[in-house]
């Protein structure tokens, strides 16, 4: 909401736009009610030493075909020669003319500076070099008949003025208004404050133009009011200018009239060409199915059941309740006699149909805020007022129509308000004389001095609640106004007293300890998008059913991911297009498997990705999450993962159903993602891995006896997991064994096709005693004897 | 005896200051102090002396003439074996700045780092960490909000629907959650008071990116619920949380706003040392309409809550310049922090 200092001091004497310091507090004020000044610009300000001249003659140069030579009179008869570089004025225009010495906003000082030898004395202005807009077109053009010689800003009547941008929230509409701002920021200052008070000119004949109200839920209020002698003709100068201020063009004194109206009591309103109005009068009526009508802005819009339409009384639609009227009853230059419509509609109605029309109108947006329909009577007559201004023979008629309908709030409203409960929310000490010093000067009025023998501490007065604060109903919203206008800034700052400790859980605990082990080993955590295109699960190689968003904001950005692995895919190849290969990163995240519960199968995540690695790479980041954790699962091989590769990938295994996967990705998905490097790769379900509480860690105690060393080398089959040997091997070795290490990996012809030599190094310790040979050479034929379950052969 | 003793380990001493290397002291050991050395065998002599107290004599002369002959190799042996020690650093010089290779650190991102800086005051402060599902109900984002249907603060939140549909709802209800305030729902509905929780994670809106928004960003609010909790409490915790994160030099103010959830609501501002201000986020006392929802009695209890970005710490914090860079995934980003 713009609103302009001098015209808010219309209202009460708020600051002189020339006081900065003045200004200043006044914005503070203005925030510190919760109307957030976004920012204020001081306009109007005019640059000194530009004055206004006469065009006398004009004449080209030769020599000079960008310019022309302008020969201007400052009212003192002399004639004096510019040069300009623009060629839209005529003799005898009166435009702008910085003097010698001028010293222009940009910085640049006007000098003699001739071309051609040719000295010129000042220089011609634009509109946008003099801060008058952003016309930067030709030379500004003033009005015919405006004195010479006069600096610019006293020709025009230019008064430095202040443009405060209030940022208003959605509970106060009445500040979409400048008398509500006025009324907040007057009773903090504890100022006077100057409500339009306005007196219906002299009444005439009666001339009603009916009103038929056909949904009274929808628009609780209609009033008619017929004004005759009516002459089209612009507003004057001071209106105009208030207009622009706020943002809207001056088009004629009706139509500006009735905007000025409604930015100052935030009411909006339509005057109607009474002689184009069929039937005389208004009906009120929901749209039919399918109807239609052309706005003023030359749409031609189709409505719904669901929509109110303001039609004539021939049922013709001529607007859309609280939205935009239509074009054909607009005001022409020929209008004589108004229908004025002034009218209250319900709210969340005028909402939907804005919405669904994508038309959002100055009307549109306040009466879905919420207006006051008792301001209306003000209005008429305000617009009465206004208009007589620039139509002396304006005649406000008798028989205008006021029609009411059930959907009218109510204009006596009021709440109970427990002092007690006041000083408990707001941590103040307030007794109920308090109250009507905060309350009153802003519409809530307090009444009753507390209840002492109520038995409630302060006791209860009862507030009336402002027709224009339809969003105050209940004690809270009357204990918020009390903190307003006592003043935020003037609340303690307390801690709480709290019995509870601060922490995190368990699973927030383990996820920050992974993500620490993760960046230990070297990776980097990666944030892609979590929406996909609809084709990219497929691409990925994975289950493409997925929830969609219904409304999203482009279609490759509409599916939600059911895995980390194509964001991360993308993010691989994204930074090998720019030169990065082989990078490690992982991702702990949401992802969004369909559901058939409330909500879909959503859980948290963990996706590695090791650009340029092979499987084993996987499998050792794997394994140092799994004894930094306290977890485990089973690494199955014969399942292989949705996308992954063939004979270099497994499903972990933890609780019933499969915990994460781990490997490689399919070398077909990685031409998919234009990727040309492998790809090792490790998911997690962590939701499953960090929900369980870890392992417990016993002490197991440290044997001071000496161990012995013994290293074997078995020969195996392919198709049997070197896990499942080493298990074999653990049970063979019994509890003398208490190290296992796998150090050589050897395939070759002289073993035959498909197998393969695993060299195991064992540590053999007791707790206490000494091994002997005996000893040693016991556990070396029991794993022997174990591993050969599996086939396995040593190697000699 | 005597005299030979004195001879002995004369012979012995010179001997020993004679040696040029650590194996010369080492073949010294037994010729000197060994069984067969000139020392040991007058010791077999002793028996052949007249007197006990002779015997006791000479006998204590001869080892004290091996002990000092021994503290000479002893001495001899340390010098020698520091000095191949010596020569050996010596010849072992490596330059540090040769330094092969690339730094294998991996790095949290810089939005997990601002979160857990701001988990980690506010767990100071006494705050249990709360998360919840990311796809929500029109009821948990909305309506227990004070936000029913057609609420017309719904227009402001740009939400983003989704195709799930619960068992016997209709579609059209279940949406990306446009803020973490679900969470302090879910939380007031499994857990009695008090509650001082945080809940910080990942929130959608249905807004173009540009260089200061997107629309999948991060949040963090927070909810007391206690007994007599007021606005001062509020205020003051703003600003503990505020010197605490910002700096002791930092200060913050509250000034009244609008928030459906909350009345009275507030935004709050951060005052810099410089004395300028940012708005940071939005605050208030937890609306009765929501304690209702949620089954509790706003007569008995009462509360707080707020909320703000998390992204933009991050972004305040190092200067990013345009919040879309944080989520390129560019490892030359990701490498910085």
């Amino acid at each position: 909401m713009k609103i302009l200092l001098s015209w808010l001091n219309e209202y009460g004497d708020f600051a002189d736009p020339s006081d900065a310091a003045a200004v200043a507090r006044l914005a503070d004020t203005m925030t510190s009610l919760g109307l957030a000044v976004d920012g204020y610009d001081t306009i109007g300000t005019t640059v000194a030493g530009v004055i206004t001249a006469q065009v006398k003659r004009l004449e080209r140069h030769p020599e000079a075909a960008k310019v022309q030579r302008v020969y201007v009179d400052q009212g003192d008869g002399v004639e004096r020669h510019v040069w300009c570089g623009a060629f839209n004025m005529q003799p005898g225009d009166v435009v702008p003319m910085a003097t010698l010495g001028t010293r222009m906003p940009d910085g640049r000082t006007i000098e003699r500076r001739g071309i051609l030898g040719i000295d010129s004395e000042g220089m011609l202005c634009s509109a946008d070099e003099l801060g008058l807009g952003s016309d930067h077109s030709g030379i500004k053009v003033l009005p015919v008949g405006t004195p010479l010689g006069l600096p610019y800003g006293e020709a025009l009547g230019l008064v430095p003025d202040i443009l405060f941008d209030l940022d208003i929230t959605r509970n106060r509409p009445d500040c979409w208004g400048y008398v509500g701002v006025a009324r907040d920021v007057a009773a903090q200052m504890g100022i006077g404050f100057r409500p339009p008070n306005p007196t219906t000119t002299a009444v005439g004949s009666t001339i009603t133009a009916s009103v038929e109200l056909l949904d009274g839920e929808r628009c609780g209020r209609f009033t008619s009011t017929v004004m005759s002698g009516v002459r089209i003709r612009p507003s004057a100068e001071w209106m105009q200018r208030r207009l622009d201020a706020a943002g809207m063009r001056a088009i004629s004194n009706v139509v500006d009239v009735s905007n000025y109206v409604m930015l100052e009591l935030n009411q909006p309103n339509h005057a109607y060409d009474l002689d184009a109005l069929g039937g005389g009068g208004f009906r009120i009526r929901t749209a039919a199915d399918g109807e239609q009508m052309t706005t003023l802005d030359g749409e031609t819009r189709t409505f719904t059941a669901a929509d109110l339409l303001i039609c004539d009384a021939n049922d013709r639609p001529i607007g859309v309740g609280g939205v935009m009227g239509g074009l054909d009853t607009e005001i022409t230059d020929a209008t004589t006699t108004v229908a004025l419509e002034v009218a209250w509609f319900q709210p969340l109605g005028v909402m939907q149909t804005a919405s669904r029309l994508g038309l959002r109108s100055e009307a549109s947006a306040r009466y879905e805020r919420g207006c006051d329909p008792y301001v209306i009577d003000t209005a008429i007559a305000r617009f009465a007022e206004l208009l007589s201004e620039t139509c002396p023979e304006l005649v406000v008629h008798a028989g205008s129509h006021d029609a009411r309908g059930a959907g009218l709030p109510e204009q006596a409203r009021s709440v109970m308000v427990r002092v007690a409960q006041v000083n408990r929310i707001l941590d103040t000490n307030l007794s109920a004389t308090d109250l009507p010093r905060l309350l009153d000067s802003i519409g809530y009025t307090v009444s009753g001095h507390g209840d002492p023998d109520g038995g409630i501490v302060g006791g209860t007065v009862e507030v009336a609640l402002p027709t224009w604060r339809p969003d105050s109903e209940a004690e809270i919203d009357v204990i918020e106004e009390v903190a307003r206008h006592y003043g935020y800034a003037n609340l303690g700052k307390t801690i709480p007293k709290s019995t509870v400790h601060g922490g995190l859980t368990l699973h927030q605990q383990r996820r920050r300890q992974l993500r620490e082990v993760l960046i230990g080993l070297g990776l980097s955590e990666a944030m892609p998008n979590p929406f996909l295109a609809p084709d990219t699960l497929a691409k990925a190689g994975l289950d493409g059913r997925a929830i969609s968003i219904t409304n999203p904001l482009a279609v490759e950005e509409s599916v939600l991911r059911t895995s980390l692995r194509p964001g991360l895919l993308d993010a691989v190849a994204f930074n090998a297009s720019h030169r990065r290969t082989g990078v490690k990163l992982f991702e702990i995240g949401h992802v969004y498997p369909p559901g058939i519960g409330e909500l879909p199968d959503e859980f948290e995540a963990l996706c590695v990705v090791l650009a340029g690695d092979h499987a084993p790479a996987a499998m050792a980041v794997w394994r140092e999450i799994a004894d930094a954790l306290g977890i485990g699962a089973r690494v199955d091989q014969a399942r292989v993962p949705a996308g992954l590769h063939q004979t270099r990938s497994a499903t972990l295994q933890a609780g019933k159903g499969p915990s994460g996967a781990v490997g490689e990705i399919d070398p077909a998905v990685l031409r998919r993602f234009n990727v040309d490097q492998r790809v090792a790769i490790l998911e997690l379900n962590l939701d499953e891995m960090l929900g369980r509480a870890p392992r417990p860690l016993v002490w197991k105690p440290v044997s001071r006896m000496p161990s012995s060393d013994l290293d074997l080398a078995f020969v195996v089959s392919d198709e049997v997991p070197a896990e499942k040997l080493e298990k074999a091997i653990r049970q063979g070795a019994g509890n003398l064994l208490v190290g296992l290490e796998l150090f050589d990996v050897f395939r070759g012809a002289a073993l035959g096709d498909g197998r393969r030599s695993l060299a195991y190094h064992l540590r053999l310790q007791a707790s206490d005693r000494s091994l002997t040979d005996a000893d040693i050479a016991g556990v070396r034929s029991e794993v022997i004897y174990s591993a050969g379950k599996f086939g396995a052969e040593l190697r000699s | 005896m005597n005299d030979e003793i004195s001879a002995a380990r004369d012979d012995a001493l010179a001997q020993i200051d004679a040696a040029d290397s650590l194996d010369a002291i080492t073949a010294l050991d037994s010729e000197v102090i060994g069984k067969r050395s000139t020392l040991a065998m007058l010791k077999a002599r002793l028996g052949g002396l007249p007197t006990v107290d002779e015997k006791r004599a000479a006998g204590q002369a001869i080892n004290d003439a091996l002990e000092s002959v021994g503290a000479a190799l002893s001495a001899r042996r340390t010098e020698f074996g520091d000095a191949a020690l010596g020569a050996r650093v010596a010849a072992e010089r490596i330059d540090l700045t040769e330094y092969i290779g690339r730094s294998s650190r991996g790095h949290a991102h810089v939005v997990t780092q601002a979160w857990q800086r701001l988990e980690d005051v506010f767990i100071g402060l006494g705050f249990q960490v709360a998360e919840g599902p990311e796809v929500e109900t029109d009821w948990h984002n909305f309506e227990a909000l004070n936000m029913g249907e057609g609420h017309p603060a719904r227009g402001e939140f740009d939400t983003l629907f989704v195709d799930h549909v619960a068992p016997g709802d209709q579609p059209g209800r279940t949406v990306l959650r446009t803020h973490t305030s679900p969470v302090q729902i879910r939380t007031m509905l499994a857990q009695k008071p008090p509650i001082y929780i945080v809940a910080p994670g990942r929130v959608f809106r249905r807004d173009t990116p540009d260089a200061t928004h997107m629309p999948v960003f991060h949040q963090i609010e927070g909810l007391v619920i206690d007994r007599n909790i007021t606005i001062a409490d509020l205020a003051g915790t703003i600003e503990a949380f505020t010197k605490a994160f910002f700096g002791a030099d930092f200060s913050s103010r509250l000034r009244p706003s609008y928030f459906p959830f909350t009345e009275p609501s507030a935004e709050f501002d951060i005052q810099r040392p410089d004395g300028s201000w940012l708005e940071l986020g939005g605050c208030g006392m937890v609306h009765p309409n929501v304690m209702r929802a949620v089954g509790l009695d706003p007569e008995q209890w009462s509360g707080f809550a707020f909320g703000f970005g998390i992204d933009r710490m991050a972004v305040m914090r190092h200067g990013v310049a345009d919040i879309r860079e944080m989520f390129t995934n560019d490892i030359r980003f990701l490498e910085q922090f």
